[in-house]
């Protein structure tokens, strides 16, 4: 996984509550077995008309947001299926980033384990950080996830607030599974109680 | 961790898989089921592969084939789709790699991956269970914690089977009183959404309880939690009772015995203990629900079958008003309409929270000599090989067919359109399946969530249906 410190980027307004992961990446493009080339497909059934063009009104179709690397929504972001091709989408298409009042607990989860940072902030601060991406490509904002802060194109901080441990692994882009493979002697010992309590669910 | 304060369902469960608290409070959770499908392990494995790492426990781990699957004849032929087929012998040959247990797809126990975990017993009180999928919900009707995961989680849980958590809040959602007439478990799991919206339960595990809870069979309880995610909560349980032993001692591979004996003792001690806090309660009465119907694009946006399309103008701030206006546009709907009006072109009975023996029943009752409405599909599609097995054993399949239903493998189906069960684009069904979302079903498919008997009301009327008004005919 790629580190995550501080990114500076263009942001796209996504005004919408509730987007939810079929729409992030409907299913019918979940048959690949590799983590990447999911970008095209990001927001498929809004970019793209029914004969495959692509939809003009939609935010990612226009300049400068075709290079988006941040993305601001409203509330329940990622929201519906456990599917972790949403965050891979969004990391394929180049957004590393998106910021919304709330988010789905899965999405969240996966988002920080393909470091895609997904920054918590008030609905009324979304709206501004909206009106400041409306800017085009003359307003870029900086997520500094060393120091918890949006920067606004106005120079202004925004504070956020971040699992510490998360920050951990995603500052210096770690994989858990190493960090867990640490504590192989009490999952042994976890299992060597439980069989014994427990035998029926170790075929016993 | 135990003893004095009074503790939930939850919190017993999460307290008896803590391997180890890190110093952040995150806890170490131990994995006692992992389920696994073709759609969310590819990356999994490879990511095992890559790191030279092992699966760590073969024998809790189990995997089956369900989501990108044809549901007629063409499976005995092979899989048409190259890059389905491409996905379902990657499962194959991972598992062949791996040494994980793998139903084949044609195989009797093969079906969707939260019917058959309950349904074969491997789904038990007091476990927790994973799978790299949402609607991993389900299997917390059996009084287990269950949850969806990333397939990155997956790929951890393979490698350690265990998970990082950090412990979710409790919330109840309790419901009295008798179900009325007409209404199932779907009905009550549709109006709770209605009433705590779809992020109600973020950062959440609900607890389900009440005497109306308590009434249901297995097959009811699982709809009811299948569709907790749909309320933002990543697992919904329900404490295990006599209903609970009396179903896992009819399963091939729940535990015999003394096993189950010794099993129960402790199973028994799961409720949630008189006095445990709840950091969030809501309360339902059941005689206030009705046959429940969802007219928009997200499962909040559910009414009862008597309603009538809302206005978008009436909601209460702008944002609210947009996001109405979009929906009934996308629906294809007039503020004012009446749903019973809506006419349907497909009528879907399955998916992971109605394709139980259960429901097909329940669909049949209504189906038994009547007739689809000209113009209407409708699809049964069990949720599994022993459930169609059941079913045709019990003559459901005939009664259907001969009204004119489709009578198809076990599989996701239309659930989720990923496989060629799909709405065209403004097609319009009448759906048992969890997700409302545009485009679920198939690109410009407009999806109305409904029970199974409200389902096969609709498809024998031709439109959104009263299913009140539709009572079996003779007896099934």
């Amino acid at each position: 996984m790629e580190a995550f410190t501080t990114l500076t980027g263009i942001a796209a307004p996504l005004p919408k509550a509730n987007v939810d992961t079929d729409q992030i990446i409907p299913a019918r493009f979940l048959k690949s077995i590799s983590r990447t080339g999911f970008g095209k497909n990001l927001f498929a059934n809004f970019r793209y008309k029914e004969d495959g063009s692509e939809n003009p009104d939609f935010v990612l179709n226009q300049e400068p947001y075709r290079k988006a690397e941040i993305l601001i929504a409203f509330e329940n972001f990622g929201c519906g299926s456990s599917r972790e091709h949403a965050p891979w989408a969004l990391l394929d298409f180049g957004i590393r980033c998106v910021i919304a009042p709330d988010f789905a607990d899965i999405f969240h989860n996966n988002s920080f384990k393909n470091g895609v940072l997904p920054v918590k902030l008030p609905r009324e601060v979304c709206e501004q950080l909206m009106e400041d991406a409306r800017m085009g490509g003359n307003a870029r904002l900086t997520v500094d996830l060393e120091r918890q802060v949006v920067v606004r194109p106005s120079g202004e901080e925004i504070p956020f607030q971040i699992d510490p441990l998360r920050r951990h692994l995603l500052l210096n882009g770690l994989d858990d599974i190493g960090q867990t493979l640490q504590h192989a002697p009490a999952i042994d010992s976890y299992e060597a109680r439980q069989k014994a309590a427990q035998p029926w669910l170790h075929g016993g | 961790m135990s003893g004095q304060k009074p503790r939930t369902l939850f919190d017993k469960i999460w307290d008896a898989h803590v391997v180890d608290t890190l110093p952040d409070g995150t806890a170490l959770l131990y994995i006692d089921l992992h389920l696994t499908h073709e759609v969310t392990t590819p990356q999994a494995f490879d990511g095992l592969r890559q790191a030279g790492r092992k699966l760590r426990r073969p024998d809790l781990t189990l995997g089956v084939i369900d989501h990108n699957i044809a549901t007629d004849a063409s499976r005995y032929t092979g899989i048409v789709d190259p890059e389905s087929r491409l996905q379902v012998e990657t499962l194959e040959r991972n598992a062949a790699e791996f040494g994980m247990p793998l139903i084949p797809l044609l195989d009797d126990r093969q079906g969707i991956v939260h019917v058959i975990g309950p349904e074969l017993g491997r789904s038990l009180p007091g476990m927790t269970i994973v799978c790299g999928d949402s609607h991993t919900s389900t299997h917390g009707a059996m009084g287990a914690l269950a949850f969806g995961i990333g397939t990155s989680e997956v790929e951890h849980v393979l490698a350690t089977q265990t998970l990082l958590q950090k412990p979710a809040k409790n919330m109840k959602v309790e419901v009295t009183g008798t179900l009325p007439f007409g209404c199932s478990g779907k009905d009550i799991t549709l109006a709770i959404i209605g009433r705590i919206g779809t992020a109600g339960g973020t950062g959440h595990v609900i607890e389900y309880c009440g005497d109306t809870i308590r009434a249901l069979d297995m097959a009811g309880r699982m709809t009811v939690s299948n569709m907790a995610i749909e309320g933002g909560a990543r697992a919904g349980l329900i404490a295990p009772d006599q209903t609970t032993f009396d179903y896992i001692a009819r399963t091939p591979n729940g535990p015999k015995g003394e096993a189950l004996a010794r099993a129960m003792e402790w199973w028994k001690t799961l409720p949630t203990d008189a006095g445990a806090q709840f950091d969030k309660v809501v309360t339902l009465n059941a005689h206030e629900i009705a046959p429940q119907v969802t007219w928009g694009t997200s499962p909040e946006d559910v009414l009862p079958i008597t309603g009538v399309v809302p206005n978008p103008e009436e909601a209460a701030d702008e944002a609210r008003r947009a996001q109405l206006r979009r929906m009934v546009e996308y629906m294809g709907l007039t503020p004012g309409q009446k749903l019973q009006d809506l006419k349907i072109d497909v009528a879907f009975i399955g998916s992971c929270t109605n394709s139980r023996i259960e429901d097909i029943r329940a669909a049949a009752a209504i189906a038994r000599g009547r007739r689809v409405a000209d113009g209407v599909r409708a699809l049964v599609v069990p949720g599994s090989g022993l459930v169609k097995k059941q079913a045709e054993a019990e003559g459901l399949d005939r009664i259907l067919t001969e009204a004119g239903f489709e009578w198809r493998e076990a599989g996701c189906s239309m659930c989720l359109g990923m496989n060629p069960d799909k709405l065209t684009p403004g097609q319009r069904s009448a759906s048992t399946s969890n997700r409302n979302f545009e485009g679920r079903q198939g690109p410009g498919g407009r999806t109305h969530l409904l029970s199974p008997a409200m389902a096969a009301a609709a498809a024998i009327a031709g439109h959104l249906a009263d299913v009140r008004d539709y009572q079996p005919k003779g007896s099934v």
